[in-house]
């Protein structure tokens, strides 16, 4: 009998420790954690140790900041699921909706900073070879034949969406709302679509290093960054029309009142709309929401672009934006039916 | 026989069973229980509808030629592997031997980040295949089942290579001596001693494969119905928060390796009996 019992036992220990709470010790400095997206990498490296100076300076604390990076909605559910972000500055407004709806980050952050708590935006450009040999001006000439797209999939990553949105904001005025129009002609441009990578640097990866296709869609900022990388080999078209990406930021209500750094948090969030957040935001190719700054960067950015916002009435923000185009089912799923 | 010889020959045996049930609880039930769990969530009609879902179906399609392609391959190659290594003496075998853990020590995405760069149509290995024959391997089914076969040849190689160092050349010679050719010695003798152990590197090999998202995503291209594996479509619904679907193809998954796993034990058991018959 004695040997079921234990046979018994070891199972219900099991449970038991599954059952514990993590001890976690306390931070030896001021530590905040900011669970960010991948293209944001290099900015907030750089943003951190001016943050850190400007925090120290101001109140003779020192301030520790932990970076995080990855696709956009991986990184919301990590926090979704217990990772202890202070603040989220994440590609999509959606990404933080959903975070919002865990109950971890209160209604209303998106009226908390300035410019929809977006300190910085970006667009979505083309990237092609030297030369520009298949002469790709605008989105229509990514419809034409023998024209290789790249760009990472709708379903996967954040940018993906911009990518397709911003098409569907030309097709729409070009076929003067026609629908069907419209989304014939998105299916024609994901017809010449290669490969569709799960992530944006994913694609920039198989544009720039693996030689595939003519044209990347991309981040204004990625494809900067690939330019610099690799001299002479690349040219940024900016089309007439794109889309207005505002990559938000807000406060993890429950996680700072937990751990009592909220304080610390909203000045990490209002410093990125300081001159010098902003400068660094440009730096990085990033457009300065504040249009003094901006300006400062008009030799870098094609400022007179024509952009759309998510929420134009054409796409009414992000919820319907979502449901409509990218749920199972949707229309970027019937693209994609046989 | 008593009960306490029972027990000298089995020590211990309560509390090894209890650690054992609490092992298997802790890392396989317990989370396969939450995976069943959350997908009843569905309903039965939401369940169905999306397992039936036509993109699913090709994707898990894909997902079980391509691993059933890759672990056919190494059982052949990793046979191979594994005699070369076991059977001759050479220089730099120890470190050939060593090689063979590399794929395991790896991560995935560097394995499918330098295997899609040396397979495109522009690569080192991929360009002259694509110049020569117009056939193209990153991108298709063919950098799929690639980058598996790269992934899985370990455990081909270190199921095989045990028994074989345990099988005495004698018997060969033996066969040999007794005017047997060698293909009759080796599939009357050495095949039925090690193929036990090659179906369990098989199978291993297979479900491995199945699993695998690290390094095939970034060598399929991704293109529904086409290049996209099973694991994408269910990292993709766990990417809209919609994880009730995402269990569900997962669950499917695993009820159909389950199955050809436990076909494959099947065939193992007879091949033993039958390789002790002998």
């Amino acid at each position: 009998m004695k040997k079921h019992i234990a046979a018994l036992l070891g199972p219900a220990l099991a449970v038991g420790l599954l059952m514990f709470p993590a001890v976690s010790a306390p931070a030896a400095t001021v530590e905040l954690t900011n669970v960010s997206y991948d293209p944001t990498r290099e900015l907030y490296e750089e943003y951190n140790k001016a943050f850190s100076a400007y925090y120290k300076g101001k109140t003779g604390n020192d301030v520790e900041v932990v970076q995080s990076h990855g696709g956009s909605s991986k990184q919301a559910r990590t926090v979704i699921e217990g990772n202890e972000a202070d603040v989220v500055t994440l590609a999509l407004a959606i990404d933080i909706t959903a975070i919002e709806d865990a109950g971890l980050i209160k209604p209303g952050w998106q009226q908390e900073f300035p410019g929809n708590s977006s300190p910085y935006t970006s667009t979505i450009v083309f990237l092609v070879r030297k030369g520009n040999p298949k002469n790709i001006k605008d989105w229509d000439d990514l419809t034409r034949e023998g024209v290789g797209v790249i760009t990472p999939n709708p379903k996967t990553s954040g940018g993906a969406r911009w990518n397709y949105l911003a098409a569907w904001a030309f097709a729409d005025e070009k076929f003067n709302h026609d629908e069907a129009q419209v989304q014939a002609f998105i299916k024609k441009i994901f017809d010449n679509v290669l490969v569709l990578d799960t992530g944006a640097r994913g694609s920039t990866n198989t544009f720039v290093q693996n030689g595939q296709g003519d044209v990347l869609l991309a981040w204004e900022n990625e494809a900067y960054l690939a330019l610099a990388e690799t001299p002479g080999q690349f040219e940024i078209v900016a089309p007439p029309l794109s889309i207005l990406a505002e990559p938000p930021v807000a406060i993890v209500d429950s996680n700072v009142d937990k751990k009592g750094t909220r304080e610390l948090a909203t000045e990490y969030l209002n410093h990125l709309y300081s001159d010098e957040g902003q400068r660094i935001a440009g730096k990085h190719y990033y457009r300065p929401s504040n249009q003094k700054i901006a300006e400062e960067f008009k030799d870098v950015f094609v400022l007179n672009m024509k952009l759309v916002t998510i929420d134009d009435p054409l796409f009414g923000g992000w919820g319907p934006a979502q449901a409509k185009h990218f749920n199972d089912g949707g229309i970027f799923d019937q693209i994609y039916t046989r | 026989m008593t009960r306490k010889t029972r027990k000298k020959t089995l020590p211990g045996f309560g509390i090894t069973m209890g650690v054992t049930l609490a092992y298997v609880s802790l890392i396989v039930l317990i989370p396969m229980a939450s995976l069943a769990l959350m997908s009843t969530d569905l309903g039965p009609a939401g369940f169905w509808k999306v397992i039936t879902d036509s993109r699913t179906l090709v994707a898990l399609k894909v997902s079980f030629l391509c691993s059933l392609c890759a672990a056919l391959i190494n059982a052949g190659a990793g046979l191979i592997l594994a005699w070369v290594i076991v059977r001759y003496r050479f220089p730099f075998r120890r470190f050939v031997d060593g090689l063979m853990e590399l794929p395991f020590a790896l991560p995935t995405a560097v394995a499918g980040i330098s295997l899609t760069v040396l397979t495109t149509d522009k690569g080192w290995v991929g360009g002259p295949l694509f110049r020569l024959l117009g056939i193209k391997i990153a991108y298709t089914e063919l950098g799929i089942i690639t980058a598996i076969t790269f992934i899985t040849i370990p455990f081909v190689v270190r199921t095989v290579q045990p028994v074989l160092e345990q099988l005495s050349p004698d018997y060969e010679e033996a066969g040999l001596i007794l005017g047997a050719g060698r293909a009759t010695v080796f599939f009357r003798i050495i095949l039925p001693e090690i193929l036990p152990a090659l179906l369990t590197g098989f199978s291993l090999a297979f479900a491995r494969g199945l699993g695998e998202y690290g390094s095939v995503i970034f060598i399929a291209g991704n293109i529904p119905f086409r290049t996209e594996i099973a694991p994408l479509v269910i990292m993709s619904k766990l990417e809209q928060f919609n994880y009730d679907e995402a269990t569900a193809v997962a669950l499917l998954m695993l009820v159909a390796s389950f199955v050809v796993m436990f076909l494959v034990n099947r065939i193992q058991v007879r091949a033993a009996s039958f390789a002790g018959e002998k």
